[in-house]
């Protein structure tokens, strides 16, 4: 199908929903280096009045990766849930927009659960791509999606954290000191996640070990992930090990996924591994998620209908596609951190977070984002403040919470102890209510909800620096 | 910092125990923290300064340095646009004899490192080499990433190819230098089939002497394997080689 469009005396001709989409997305790095960008800015407001005025429907029959090569559309497809779709059914995406923006402003979070298993990546990628960031932040922020494991997710008026207390060689003692620091600060509600330096198994087989020492030895409600290979996390299930939340980098497509090393097989396997343990307690959602634009082309696997390139926008929000199919209790946009070839500056990031966190929720996800640059990117800690607070606006489930904002085994900046609490501070948000209450058992919640700036060598905690 | 903090600073290069001002870090530690990303992205920006590196690697023995500049022209573009990073900005007439290795010390994305370190590991590792072996004289090339090396190496008649390249800066190591080494240059090699000795940065990481000892026993299984990559690796080579050496999974 070609789709045309005149804007300004010019004539635009798009072929198909692939090369329509991706022209009318947002300037970014990454797709002018596939190969699919608008190669003007008229001719990328000709893509989004063409875009606009397609009926959502079409999404459903014109395929944007082809579902005979690729097991992502097939899930898409098959778990398209018909009867939820049916109230936007017959608008157009410049339509659904509004329909949107006026559930938002009605705070009709109901209805936004209610359509979410109805809408297709595609559709949500597709009027991402028409929405400005304040219409983003608006529907999200209208948006709940509640998930559990031993804390609450999700809920209004909370802001949670992944405590990263990664190391370069995954010493004991210093990743405990970095949990001390963490939950001295409130940090680890979401999860307690370590990247293991090493992906041996008797290396991941001790930070699980460590984890959930200190988890029982403080008798913290939060849950632990060390973030290694799913193949190796189901292994280590089965050898007995106290597994939590199993972790897995995931695509959007089929291609992107085998580069990952996984098959969606795998995937419902390691869910029902760990779901089968009954570890958690006020909720039985286990999977934990990673994603980022940009992976696929990466990976060089982000080829769509007729071999044309598809934006990295549309091929992050089918990767949430991936992770709706396995009840998620946690997926993170690793935003910033693939560097300026995918997303240049502040500004691409802030935006490629702000549609990441949007898209994710809107199909249903509980959506965290890795607020976070690398020194060879246009990005300061300003933009990343900047980031932080429009996502805290926008309802956002976790962030990361990395030592002085420093990971200093993958080399990149994120978002630290400090920042979280600044966040919460300006935004009136609090931790997840079980942690909250746990915060108050060992002394380090402020009746007015906030951390406690207190001597490290006066708290039962103190013993995790041994 | 307090004396609570002090002893487990030392025991991770984290920055725990930063201490509070309201809800925010100290001044001081935004400015530490301000400081090292500054060096960070010098390291990226800069540029490198190609007389004094030509004038240093022509202390070597090895012959006039030649310059080559990738197709990307400028760092932004380099940035953005990996490919042209791996490709010569012009056709490349090196005019010189075949060897077996070829050398290439490339800016990547970190001049500094190049700066640093390069020159002092040619001067551990050239002594060490199979004495049988020719070297070509060193390319010098300018916005390169790794691939650059597979056409330097192919113009020049290489069997094997050392890529010598700043690597990404992180917030507190802006100066680190990798290694690639890869069999039998030409267009297309895959990342999976060069040799990768990484985090060459002494003396936080990996020393000048250390590092030559390794690369110069992955040149010689490489010689005797035909090949480099996983097989080189993975491979009956695997006891010569420290920890220190992967398989290349990714492009600097």
């Amino acid at each position: 199908m070609r789709y045309r469009h005149s804007l300004h005396g010019h004539g635009f001709e798009f072929d198909g929903l692939v090369e329509v989409l991706a022209r009318a997305t947002p300037l970014r790095s990454g797709d002018v280096l596939a190969g699919c960008a608008a190669r003007s800015d008229t001719e990328r407001m000709a893509a989004r009045m063409v875009l606009a005025d397609l009926p959502l429907s079409v999404f459903l029959e014109e395929q944007v990766v082809p579902a005979e090569s690729d097991d992502v559309t097939r899930l898409i497809l098959d778990t398209h849930d018909k009867e939820a779709f049916a109230p936007v059914s017959g608008l157009t995406v410049g339509a659904f927009r509004e329909w949107l923006l006026d559930a938002a402003a009605r705070r009709d979070t109901a209805l936004l659960t209610a359509v979410a298993p109805g809408l297709t990546p595609e559709m949500v990628a597709a009027v991402s791509k028409i929405m400005r960031n304040q219409d983003l932040i608006a529907v999200a922020a209208a948006t709940e999606v509640v998930t559990g494991f031993r804390t609450t997710m999700g809920l209004r008026g909370r802001l949670s954290t992944r405590l990263q207390p990664n190391h370069p060689t995954d010493d004991p003692a210093a990743v405990a000191a970095s949990i001390l620091d963490g939950l001295l600060l409130g940090s680890g509600d979401a999860l307690i996640g370590i990247n293991p330096a090493s992906d041996n198994p008797g290396t991941v087989a001790d930070l699980l070990r460590l984890l959930d020492d200190v988890r029982l030895c403080y008798e913290i409600p939060t849950q632990s992930c060390v973030l290694t290979h799913v193949t190796t996390t189901i292994d280590l299930i089965e050898a007995g090990l106290p597994v939590d939340l199993p972790f897995q980098s995931i695509g959007g497509t089929q291609g992107a996924n085998e580069g990952f090393g996984v098959t969606l097989a795998m995937l419902a396997e390691a869910d029902e591994a760990a779901r089968s343990l009954g570890r958690g307690t006020v909720g039985d959602e286990v999977m934990y998620f990673e994603t980022g634009q940009g992976s696929a082309l990466s990976a060089d696997a982000h080829l769509g209908t007729g071999g044309r390139p598809v934006d990295q926008q549309t091929l992050e929000a089918r990767a949430y596609g991936v992770a709706r199919a396995f009840r998620p209790f946690l997926v993170n946009t690793v935003v910033g951190f693939i560097g300026p070839e995918y997303l240049y500056d502040g500004k691409q990031i802030v935006r490629a977070g702000l549609e990441d966190h949007f898209c994710g929720k809107l199909l249903g996800v509980p959506m965290g984002v890795d607020v976070c640059y690398t020194n060879h990117a246009e990005a300061d800690s300003d933009d990343m403040d900047t980031l932080l607070t429009l996502l805290g606006v926008a309802g956002c489930t976790y962030v990361m919470a990395v030592p002085g904002a420093d990971d200093v085994m993958l080399g990149y900046q994120s978002t630290s102890f400090h920042d979280a609490l600044y966040a919460r501070q300006v935004l009136g948000k609090r931790p997840a209510p079980e942690f909250e209450e746990w915060l108050a058992t060992v002394g380090l919640l402020d009746a007015d909800g906030s951390v406690r700036d207190i001597d490290p060598a006066a708290t039962v905690l103190k013993e995790l620096a041994r | 910092m307090s004396a609570f903090w002090e002893p487990l600073r030392r025991a991770t290069p984290a920055r725990i125990g930063l201490g509070r001002a309201g809800n925010a870090v100290p001044t001081s530690e935004v400015l530490a923290f301000g400081a090292a990303h500054a060096a960070a992205r010098d390291a990226v920006h800069l540029p490198l300064d190609v007389d004094a590196l030509v004038e240093a690697l022509g202390g070597l023995g090895l012959g006039t340095p030649l310059v080559v500049a990738s197709a990307a022209p400028d760092r932004a573009t380099y940035l953005t646009r990996p490919d042209l990073g791996r490709v010569p900005g012009a056709d490349l007439e090196l005019g010189q004899d075949a060897a077996d290795l070829a050398l290439v010390v490339a800016d990547g994305l970190s001049a500094e490192a190049v700066a640093q370190h390069a020159v002092p590991l040619l001067e551990h590792l050239l002594p060490l080499l199979d004495s049988t072996m020719t070297v070509a004289a060193p390319v010098v090339a300018t916005q390169a990433r790794v691939a650059l090396g597979d056409h330097i190496g192919q113009a020049l008649g290489a069997r094997l190819v050392l890529v010598l390249i700043g690597e990404r800066p992180g917030l507190s190591s802006s100066d680190s230098l990798g290694a690639y080494l890869t069999w039998d240059p030409r267009p297309g090699v895959l990342d999976s089939a060069r040799n990768c000795v990484s985090n060459i940065r002494p003396p936080h990481g990996l020393d000048h002497a250390t590092a030559a000892r390794t690369i110069v026993s992955l040149v010689a299984g490489a010689r005797e394997l035909g090949a480099t990559g996983v097989a080189l690796k993975d491979g009956s080579f695997t006891g010569l080689l420290p920890d220190a050496t992967t398989a290349a999974t990714h492009d600097s």
